[in-house]
């Protein structure tokens, strides 16, 4: 017998699709199974009265929440999203229903005995729900009591060489594709600079300093398998610049139908033979191939790395050797001046340790921001307010042609005094000596 | 200026706004100090925070500073 009557609830476990409240339900009753076994040290009905508290927020239209306040935990200003319940007399075990962030291993790669330890803690200490894993990428143990919040970080760092991530104005918890761990187009070991910048900036995501949040994202090639150009203000991604590689043999038993395209991803149905000039050549978003005399050529230096050829025919095309990654900065979702695509600001840096290249490049752009930033203003909106010319000024990067996103959008070239010979003061008298009235 | 002196200063803008706000922006602390660097700032605050005279407030999304045991609790 449910707690609370959730009828507007159950019409969404109804339709074709999974139902988090078909999850919810079954959590509730697992914990109220399990109550002779496990020390809850939460109320045993948190589930319950969440379940109730938003078939209420249905009924009315209205949330019920408050978020925010002082949660978190000793010297970490990030890490704890505070959240209590405004009926909290009607739903006890949701009076307080605070959310942990807990910093994922890179490339999300667990043991299982590691996972048994978070659940056994979450739900000794917590609701027992858990979002694996959060829009950032971290590990979010949603609903827990303010005085589990010390106990819960002290058995997560102690026992479980794990850290809280990020949240509020922090650097967020970085995040990384998978990379040279199992993925062949991976440029640089993005595993290995997430994890070193991660501790290289732990002052930033534990103490927070910034105008508003900021977030770095790591792609081992521009396949972006974290999205990063779209969801970080600062994304690292990996590419090459030097040629692709081919091998001819490998293109030509593709086209031959010796080797099945996309790894034989499109095998549903009768797509056809492939065909080579359709599905690759032509779909080139800068017309840089084509075939002469059977074999596959490139025009490299038009190559935008959209990656598609490489996709298709991964045994023919290979990723350059010559590999580094280039930054981008200032992507952002959509609340205050619309969303953005990050810019290109370094087209190409080697990635070797001890990455001394790309932390000037973050701290220089850190220093600017947090001096020039508005608060609440993420970086592509103080690039958009102040230029992007301000950001290469900042950053010591000389513009170039990759920099230019449209040519001829802007025809005013203002110079600054140093940047020009002599600077701005002329001595009339010489000017005169030369041009008279 | 001594971080010593800047913690003090810190302290003391709080106070004076004690009546009317009770949570401040960190760039609300860097315009107290122009010549000093927003990292040294932030360390003074780090240190307030750790001997327990400020706290962190959070949204979520946006945190702010203030002196520990300020404003309304979420609690109440």
């Amino acid at each position: 017998m449910p707690k609370h009557e959730t009828p507007l609830l159950d019409q969404l476990e109804s339709g074709p699709w999974p139902s988090f409240v078909s999850d919810l339900k079954r959590q509730a009753e697992y914990r109220h199974q399990k109550q002779n076994e496990v020390e809850y040290q939460i109320p045993v009905d948190v589930v319950d009265d969440l379940l109730g508290l938003l078939e209420l927020s249905y009924k009315e239209g209205e949330v019920h929440w408050k978020h925010g306040g002082i949660v978190g935990v000793f010297g970490y200003g990030g890490g704890v999203i505070g959240r209590y319940c405004d009926q909290p007399k009607d739903f006890p075990g949701v009076a307080h229903f605070h959310t942990m962030r807990v910093n994922q291993p890179a490339g999300k790669y667990y043991k299982t005995d590691f996972l048994r330890q978070l659940c056994d803690l979450w739900d000794f200490r917590g609701s027992g729900l858990t979002n694996m894993h959060g829009s950032t990428g971290d590990i979010v143990l949603l609903g827990t009591r303010t005085e589990q919040l010390e106990e819960i970080f002290y058995e997560l760092t102690h026992n479980m060489n794990n850290d809280l991530g990020g949240s509020g104005s922090n650097l967020r918890t970085p995040e990384s594709c998978l990379g040279e761990s199992r993925c062949e187009y991976a440029c640089y070991d993005s595993q290995e600079l997430c994890y070193h910048l991660t501790m290289e900036y732990q002052d930033e995501l534990h103490r927070p300093a910034f105008p508003y949040k900021f977030k770095f994202k790591f792609d081992a090639c521009p396949n972006g398998c974290v999205a990063s150009i779209a969801r970080s203000d600062m994304s690292f991604i990996g590419t090459w610049r030097d040629d692709i590689r081919i091998d001819q043999e490998a293109v030509a038993a593709y086209v031959g139908g010796e080797l099945k395209p996309n790894g034989g991803a499109h095998a549903g149905k009768d797509w056809g033979p492939f065909d080579i000039q359709k599905e690759v050549i032509d779909l080139c978003p800068t017309s840089c191939m084509w075939m002469e005399d059977g074999k596959l050529a490139i025009n490299n230096r038009e190559c935008t790395r959209c990656m598609h050829c490489i996709n298709t025919m991964p045994r023919a095309l290979r990723i350059g050797n010559d590999r580094g990654l280039s930054i981008l900065c200032g992507a952002k979702a959509p609340i205050l001046d619309g969303a953005q695509m990050g810019s290109l600001l370094v087209p190409f840096v080697k990635v070797e340790e001890p990455y001394d290249e790309i932390k000037e490049v973050i701290e220089n752009i850190w220093d600017w921001w947090m001096e020039e930033g508005k608060n609440r203003e993420r970086l592509g909106e103080t690039m958009k307010r102040q230029g992007f010319q301000k950001l290469l000024e900042v950053t010591g990067i000389k513009a170039m042609p990759q920099h230019v996103s449209e040519p001829r959008h802007n025809p005013y070239i203002f110079w600054k005094e140093e940047e020009v010979p002599g600077g701005f003061d002329r001595d009339i008298k010489d000017y005169r000596s030369r041009h008279p009235k | 200026m001594e971080k010593e002196a800047a913690k003090q200063e810190i302290l003391n803008f709080l106070e004076s706004k004690s009546g009317s706000k009770t949570k401040f922006y960190f760039n609300d602390f860097t315009k107290l100090f122009p010549d000093m660097k927003a990292r040294d700032v932030k360390k003074a605050l780090s240190e307030l925070v750790q001997e327990e005279k400020m706290m962190y407030w959070s949204s979520g999304s946006t945190t702010l500073y203030g002196l520990k045991g300020s404003g309304k609790k979420e609690e109440d």
